[in-house]
């Protein structure tokens, strides 16, 4: 019995997705070694420095659904090989989470990562603990539980070599895949054993309980903090091989695409599909039902679906298909309206979400008072792979295969949707080519699976075009931040007021009342770092007219851009430097208590507990002087050339930019280099996070210069990469130079996916002043300048 | 029907010679390595070689294609040691992969007729291949690699 990867992959059938772990035999000779030889894991005495007891420490993962889980019989097998299995229970977006986790792991349990294969968890919560993959979290929730498999496995390989050869487990020392026997000195005898000889036994060995695990010292690490690995799909990657959401392949697989209203809450009146089906490879024509209760969560938005043997020939049909849409009460949404409103709320004082001191007298007793106003549209996600999903029913089991953030969830609800038991929906997740926030929704994969049932569970691919893909979002909202700073008589700043109006993300969840909800007046706004005695952050009303999600980094786009942009605007005002002003409105080295500086009961630390994640001013300051040292801040520069710097706390991590633009004749914004200082605190995985922040700048240009959803009739004005237009390489930040702050094991492991966007586009915004002396304060910003 | 020449090997298609390569590959043939990002030839991913050309799979047609040859990324190199392939990996290009194909593909068509392109050349080929995730920094250092030899 061992503890066997079931390799039971139908290669006729399934192509691409790797085998998943099942019937792993986790309890089934759990004791045979124990009592055969009456050991038991008792806490291991070895080298000090070798070894470390870590005492946990509470993260916001424990406090999500299902929490984490950190057993090594789900995540560990070992074949008789050697062959060792790590299952990823995470989904791979480009983070290279797909790879780190599993690195956390194997360095852990001293194995060696060319003989560790990467298997996709399915979704299964109960089973992996929360798979829900945004909020920049996996790191911060999972490396914890990642290393305590990892170590675990390790002690349980340890032992099973001490029963082999009769001796204290503490001359056992597991490192590069195998189990060394040490002489009474603590030096290797010579004699090994191989970590796919001790498989058997070691599985059968007791899980040791947590406060007996031992962990490796920092100077032990082979993977870890090395930078050394590369992603474990790179050459499938090179070569073709990599699988998609769209790559799978099942035997009879149909492809559709979905005719959906234009205007969110336009149902189909009638539908007219003659033409459509006399279209060659046409096969069937199907109305999806949409969700139209509010709220309508991840619901589908329904419509039309047209089946065919190839997706060009469903394409042509949905090109040949009438509808007629129902009015919506969504057709008035209006952008260029909408912005006024928005505007003219934040001029009156909306709901006090935060209030330290006394602004009121601040404001009324000031000597100047900066005001500035910044705008920001709708923007989506647009991952290179647009939302697709497959789907079949057999025997009433339901299988989906798809790119999804949120595999368990995603279930849940396609459950639900057919009407079926959780356990005959089987949820495969493949590589996604990008989510940014997008594949955490499932409508996509709701769509297949309907679609399937109606087609008697035929399996069927539901493609979306680039076009269903920018005009059926759910979006990043559409903003105006107002800041009003009072600068009293001896040029301090007195007071600050911050108001923020935006559709939110609730209206998703609930019943819209116009509000922004915790996680959104959590990023950027009520959690504003300054030191400055009196602040207030009020929150205007704006009502949702369409489908409001998040977007990389969320919230924090609009309110670094704000926040970051004013203070150079109140610098240059009192004629100091941005950046020696920034780090004065920081303030003493500091964490900031969260009752006296006013914040709300509610406060929202990016779901962490806030004695283990303050917000730290040290930390800020530490990476924006990081920043600015490595580009020169200060420097001569050549005309119509600029430094920009901005600084942002996200996602429990600290990232600082500075911004070098360069204005073209023709006034076109180029940026030649960005330098980058990241405090994410302890780091497993350098090289890839040098690869966040390096995309972190370019999509970052993308929301500062080009980006912009706008709706008309409450329609989406968009439609492709034509006219929703993204960095390309004709003008992209040409050198991201990123310093990684070291931090040890105490400094708790903070997000990477996010937090390098927010502080770009204020960064660059300050570099377009500092060489123009114009001051842009609507995003986007397009892409040239006068 | 007409005759095409895929990696290789000579396909016999019948049907609407309207279809793009793009849906004939992935649909019919299972070549899945060509990839779906925009249908209207604007972001790249979807670049497989015509004759050895660059070409976008979703704008060219299988009539286009008749009797000419097709090089899909499955079909770049029998043992997938292109030297843009090569430069990809030793640089760590990509991170969510997705667009990679097209980039791959887009830059052997370059390395192919301009054996050392200059920076500017680099971007001009490269500029219509999106890539979201935003690895422009290594594409353009990969392209660099490889046409210096890896």
């Amino acid at each position: 019995m061992l503890h066997y990867l079931k390799t039971e992959v139908d290669t006729e059938n399934v192509q691409r997705f790797d085998a998943e772990i099942s019937n792993v035999s986790r309890r089934g000779v759990l004791g045979g070694l124990l009592t055969a030889t009456g050991l038991v894991l008792a806490v291991r005495i070895t080298p000090a420095s070798a070894r470390e007891a870590l005492k946990p420490y509470p993260t916001g993962g424990l406090t999500m659904p299902d929490g984490v889980v950190a057993d090594p019989h789900v995540f560990i097998a070992i074949a008789p090989d050697g062959a060792l299995t790590i299952v990823t229970h995470r989904s791979e977006m480009g983070t290279g989470i797909r790879t780190s986790l599993p690195m956390v792991v194997a360095d852990e349990m001293g194995a060696d990562w060319s003989r560790v294969t990467l298997v996709q968890a399915p979704g299964d919560e109960p089973k992996y603990g929360n798979q829900d993959t945004d909020g920049s979290r996996s790191m911060r929730h999972f490396i914890q539980p990642m290393r305590q498999c990892g170590a675990a496995m390790r002690q349980m390989l340890e032992t099973a070599a001490a029963a082999k050869w009769k001796v204290d487990p503490t001359l056992c020392r597991a490192r590069n895949h195998q189990v060394a026997l040490l002489d009474k000195e603590g030096k290797e005898t010579g004699k090994v054993l191989g970590f796919g000889e001790l498989a058997e036994a070691a599985m059968a060995v007791p899980v040791p309980a947590p406060e007996t695990i031992l962990y490796k010292s920092p100077n032990e690490f082979t993977l870890m903090g090395k930078g050394e690995v590369q992603i474990a799909d790179l050459r499938d990657i090179t070569i073709g091989k990599a699988g998609y959401g769209a790559d799978t392949r099942l035997p009879g697989m149909k492809f559709a695409v979905i005719a959906r209203p234009a205007v969110l809450g336009s149902k189909v009146k009638s539908y007219d599909a003659s033409a459509a089906l006399k279209v060659p490879g046409v096969e069937a024509v199907h109305e999806i039902e949409g969700v139209f209760t509010v709220p309508r969560k991840f619901g589908q938005l329904g419509g039309i679906a047209v089946v065919a043997n190839t997706t060009y020939a469903a394409l042509q049909g949905r090109e040949a298909l009438t509808i007629e849409w129902e009015d919506s009460p969504n057709t008035s949404y209006d952008s260029a309206a909408y912005a006024a409103e928005m505007s003219a709320t934040a001029a009156k004082p909306g709901k006090v979400l935060r209030n330290q001191g006394d602004p009121d007298a601040a404001f009324a007793n000031a000597k100047d008072v900066i005001t500035a106003e910044y705008h920001g549209r709708h923007l989506v996600q647009a991952p290179m792979e647009p939302l697709v999903a497959i789907a079949r029913i057999v025997d009433g089991k339901a299988e989906i295969w798809a790119p999804v953030q949120s595999p368990y969830g995603a279930r849940k609800e396609i459950a639900e949707a057919l009407k079926m038991p959780i356990e005959n929906v089987t949820v495969h997740v493949s590589l996604l080519g990008g989510g940014f926030g997008r594949k955490s929704k499932w409508d996509f994969m709701l769509e297949a699976a309907l679609l399937s049932q109606k087609m008697g569970g035929k399996p069927v691919l539901v493609q979306w075009t680039r076009e269903d893909d920018i005009q059926h979002a759910f979006y990043h909202t559409t903003s105006v931040e107002r800041i009003e700073v009072a600068v009293d008589g001896a040029g301090k700043v007195s007071g600050w007021r911050h108001r923020t109006v935006a559709p939110s993300i609730v209206s998703t969840f609930k019943q819209d009342d116009g509000y922004q909800f915790p996680i959104e007046y959590g990023m950027g706004f009520v959690d504003m770092p300054f030191d400055i005695p009196n602040i207030r952050c009020e929150n205007g009303q704006a009502m949702a007219h369409t489908r409001i999600g998040w977007f990389r980094s969320v919230s924090n786009i609009q309110r670094a851009f704000a926040a970051q942009s004013v203070v150079c605007e109140v610098a240059h005002k009192l004629g100091r430097d941005p950046k020696d002003f920034l780090l004065e409105l920081l303030g003493p080295d500091r964490e900031i208590d969260p009752k006296t500086a006013g914040f709300p009961d509610d406060f929202w630390n990016y779901g962490e507990p806030y004695k283990e994640f303050p917000i730290n001013t040290a930390r800020l300051k530490n990476v924006v002087r990081v920043a600015a040292e490595n580009a020169g801040w200060g420097k001569a520069l050549p005309p119509r050339q600029g430094l920009g710097i901005a600084v942002h706390r996200a996602f429990a991590s600290y990232v600082a930019s500075v911004v070098h633009v360069a204005i073209d004749d023709d006034g076109t914004i180029r940026v030649p280099e960005v330098t980058s200082a990241i405090d994410c605190g302890f780091h497993v995985n350098p090289e890839r996070i040098r690869s966040q922040m390096e995309g972190a700048a370019v999509m970052g240009m993308s929301n500062a210069l080009y980006s912009g959803i706008t709706f008309k009739n409450g329609a989406v004005e968009q439609s492709n990469f034509t006219d929703y237009d993204v960095t390309r390489m004709s003008n992209y930040p040409q050198k991201v130079s990123v310093h990684i702050i070291d931090a040890p094991w105490g400094v708790h492991a903070g997000g990477v996916g996010e937090p390098g966007v927010p502080p770009f586009a204020p960064a660059l915004a300050n570099a377009i002043f500092a060489a123009t002396g114009k001051r842009l304060r609507n995003l986007p910003m397009g892409d040239k300048v006068a | 029907m007409s005759s095409i020449t895929i990696n290789g090997e000579a396909h016999e298609f019948s049907g609407d010679p309207n279809m793009p390569l793009l849906w004939y590959v992935r649909d019919m043939l299972n070549l899945t390595g060509t990839k779906f990002g925009c249908g209207a030839g604007v972001c790249g991913a979807c670049t497989v070689h015509l004759d050895g050309v660059a070409v976008r799979s979703c704008q060219t047609t299988l009539g286009e294609a008749a009797g000419k040859s097709v090089t899909t990324i499955e079909g770049l190199s029998p043992d997938g040691e292109h030297a843009v392939q090569q430069a990809w990996r030793k640089i760590s290009v990509p991170q969510c992969g997705f667009c990679q194909a097209g980039q791959i593909m887009q830059a052997a068509s370059l390395l192919a007729k301009n054996r050392a392109p200059s920076d500017a050349e680099i971007v001009e080929a490269m500029s219509g291949n999106i890539c979201r995730c935003g690895c422009y920094q290594r594409i353009h250092e990969a392209v660099r690699l490889a046409a210096g030899g890896v």
